[in-house]
């Protein structure tokens, strides 16, 4: 997983609360074995008409958003299904990180298991990065991990809680299996008083 | 000191505590399908891993699956693969699998308690947000993303933060004709989709206690849409005789008692008296009406009595700008009454409600009637040992007799990765456990009921109050 410190990105607003990860990565994607080559499906229902063509409406499909890095969207984002290849679309995509005011409880840990940084700001500040945003030209933010910090070069500057934890996961890029491994004498202990009716299937 | 069910399911499983990281706990038994498992299997051979403890694991193939004869090769090729790929990670990881060709096939949160493998005081994961379905026995039961999937095969162990605790205390006794179901969707209702975030419930109250294990399991399923960590209930006499004499439960031998010791334990697994929640939502049940979804999310429900509601009565500006746009989605307009509503698409199925005593409550709704003319129903067990069951009981041929597709165990239409989906504009009553746009098919329009409800609804062509239905 690739290591996040600072990242400085363009950013795209969604201004939608409740996005669920059937949105983000619509079920006929889900077929696929790899972990790969899921971004151009990112939120293919709204990015692309029925039959095919790019939705203009779209903000995703905004010439001022191409590339963007960042995507900042309403509450309670990636509700729903525990599908990791929703973060594996938006990563794919080129989104590392996303800021909103909460994020549904799997989505955000498997955010973190690939290095994209679910940021949490205020609804206050959500709907001032959607302000700031919507002028089309191209606005930027800088996301600091580091300082837990998120700010822009025209005055916004706001900061974010992540525990030390993940945020040490995500700096280092860290294999938490491994960081599990670790710990085998004392799984092996647990594995020994555990009652052996347990063990019955 | 006094101790939540959930105090005692988590300090029962915590294998080490380091300072600076997060819990790390122990993982009784792992549920794995074919959609959210093939990354995590490849992740295994790229580091040269193991699946630690096989013994621990048990497979099926759900999501995907036709529903249509099994014996025919499957059309959709990818699918295949997919399935094709957990059968041979099965095989190689030494993994119990129940294949499609297998008479205990089906979806993984029925199949898991009907073995007896779910059972009290367990954790349990699986990488499907319906785990939740399992904490109807006192288990601790969530879903997991595919890296955590990887993560428990290698190492039967997730790293967790400890979540917070909330008492949805049930009190009153359900009215006739008014599940839980019902019960789930007017929880969701009155907390939100994100009301439980970070948060396990635990559902108590005596209509928590006269709920049957399947009812139990239908409102535990349905907590991730308030986007609770897990559901729970504690165990009980309900529980216990559920359990006996399934094949994977403990059982007494000449050797051990193993049933006498599990049932010892699983009568510890309450809450104690003053024990404290981080969060108590009181319900009272006695007025409570079938529920129906109107929205595209499962908080927006209303009594099948109401209406489709008005965006200018939201509070916010944003939460107009939302409900505009979903009534847009859904096709309806604002006040419409919604026994008003016509369907042309009915699904009974999936893992919130394709139990045995949901086929038998929404047949003795059907029994004696023909689906309306305008509607395509299908009914779709959710394991083959629930479809056994209901053919010996002569539900299927109410149900055939009536006009519905007879199907396959699977996900079927509740999520739409096999061929059974809606066609855009669709309308459908669901008993699964998602409106979100799209999931039963681009632009299919889904609404969220009780199983008695659909029935209804398949005959009537629209929604209408189960409550005052003619039984033949």
């Amino acid at each position: 997983m690739t290591p996040f410190r600072i990242h400085i990105g363009r950013v795209a607003p969604l201004d939608r609360p409740n996005v669920d990860t059937d949105q983000i990565i619509p079920k006929q994607f889900l077929k696929r074995i790899e972990r790969t080559g899921f971004g151009e499906f990112l939120f293919y229902d709204w990015r692309y008409t029925a039959n095919g063509e790019p939705d203009r409406s779209f903000v995703l499909n905004a010439n001022e958003y191409r590339g963007a890095t960042i995507l900042v969207a309403g509450k309670n984002f990636g509700c729903g299904s525990s599908r990791e290849h929703a973060p594996w679309a938006l990563l794919d995509y080129g989104f590392r990180t996303i800021i909103a005011p909460s994020y549904a409880d799997i989505f955000a840990n498997n955010c973190m298991k690939n290095g994209i940084v679910p940021v949490v700001l205020s609804e206050a500040e959500v709907e001032e990065l959607f302000r700031r945003t919507s002028d089309g030209r191209g606005y930027q933010l800088t996301v600091d991990l580091e300082r837990r910090t998120v700010e822009d070069d025209q005055g916004f500057s706001a900061s974010f809680v992540i525990d030390d934890f993940h945020r040490h996961c995500l700096m280092e890029g860290l294999d938490d299996i491994a960081l599990t491994e670790q710990y085998e004498p004392q799984i092996a202990a647990y594995e020994a008083r555990r009652a052996t009716w347990r063990d019955s299937h | 000191m006094s101790r939540t069910l959930f105090d005692k399911l988590w300090s029962d499983h915590v294998v080490c505590e380091p300072p600076g990281e997060p819990a790390l706990l122990y993982i009784d038994l792992h549920l794995v399908h074919e959609v959210t498992s093939p990354q995590a299997f490849d992740g295994l051979r790229a580091a040269g891993r193991r699946v630690r403890r096989p013994d621990l694991t048990v497979a099926t193939a759900d999501h995907n699956v036709p529903t249509t004869d099994r014996s025919l090769p499957i059309t959709d090729e990818i699918a295949a693969r997919q399935i094709a790929a957990l059968r041979r990670n099965c095989a190689d990881f030494i993994i119990p699998f129940y294949d499609l060709d297998s008479a205990e096939q089906g979806i993984v949160h029925v199949i898991g308690p009907e073995l007896g493998l779910t059972q009290p005081g367990m954790t349990i994961v699986c990488g499907d947000s319906h785990t939740s379905t399992h904490g109807a026995f006192g288990a601790l039961a969530f879903g997991i993303g595919t890296s955590e999937v990887e993560h428990v095969l290698a190492t039967q162990c997730l790293p967790q933060q400890k979540p917070r605790t909330m008492d949805i205390h049930i009190d009153g006794e359900l009215p006739e004709s008014v599940t839980a179901k019902d019960l789930a969707l007017a929880i969701i209702g009155q907390v939100g989709t994100d009301g439980a975030t970070g948060h396990v419930i635990e559902y108590t109250g005596e209509a928590v206690r006269a709920l049957s294990m399947e009812g139990r399991m239908t409102l535990c399923n349905m907590s991730i849409e308030a986007g609770a960590r897990a559901g729970m209930v504690a165990p009980d006499e309900t529980t216990f005789s559920y359990l006996e004499g399934r094949r994977f439960a403990p059982r007494n031998t000449a050797k051990a008692a193993d049933w006498d010791d599990a049932l010892a334990y699983w009568r510890t697994l309450t809450t104690d008296a003053g024990a404290r929640y981080d969060r108590v939502v009181e319900i009272d049940v006695r007025a409570l009406a079938p529920y129906v979804s109107w929205g595209t999310s499962p908080g927006h429900v209303v009594p099948v009595t109401g209406s489709v509601p008005n965006p200018s009565d939201t509070a916010t500006e944003s939460d107009r700008r939302a409900t505009e746009r979903m009534l847009d989605y859904m096709g309806l307009e604002p006040g419409t009454r919604i026994e008003d509503i016509p369907v042309t698409r009915v699904f009974i199925g999936s893992c919130t409600n394709a139990r045995i005593e949901d086929l038998r409550a929404a047949a003795n709704v059907v029994r004696g009637y023909r689906i309306n003319p305008s509607v395509h129903a299908m009914v779709v067990p959710g394991s083959q040992t629930v479809k056994r069951a209901a053919e010996a009981e002569g539900l299927d041929r109410i149900f055939i007799e009536a006009g519905f597709d007879w199907r396959e165990a699977g996900c079927s239409m509740c999520l739409g990765m096999n061929p059974d989906i809606l066609q855009p504009g669709e309308r459908c009553a669901s008993t699964s456990n998602r409106n979100f746009e799209g999931r039963q098919g681009r632009g299919g329009r889904t609404h969220l009921v009780s199983p008695i409800m659909a029935a209804a609804a398949a005959i009537a062509g629209h929604f209408t109050d189960v409550r005052t239905w003619e039984f033949k």
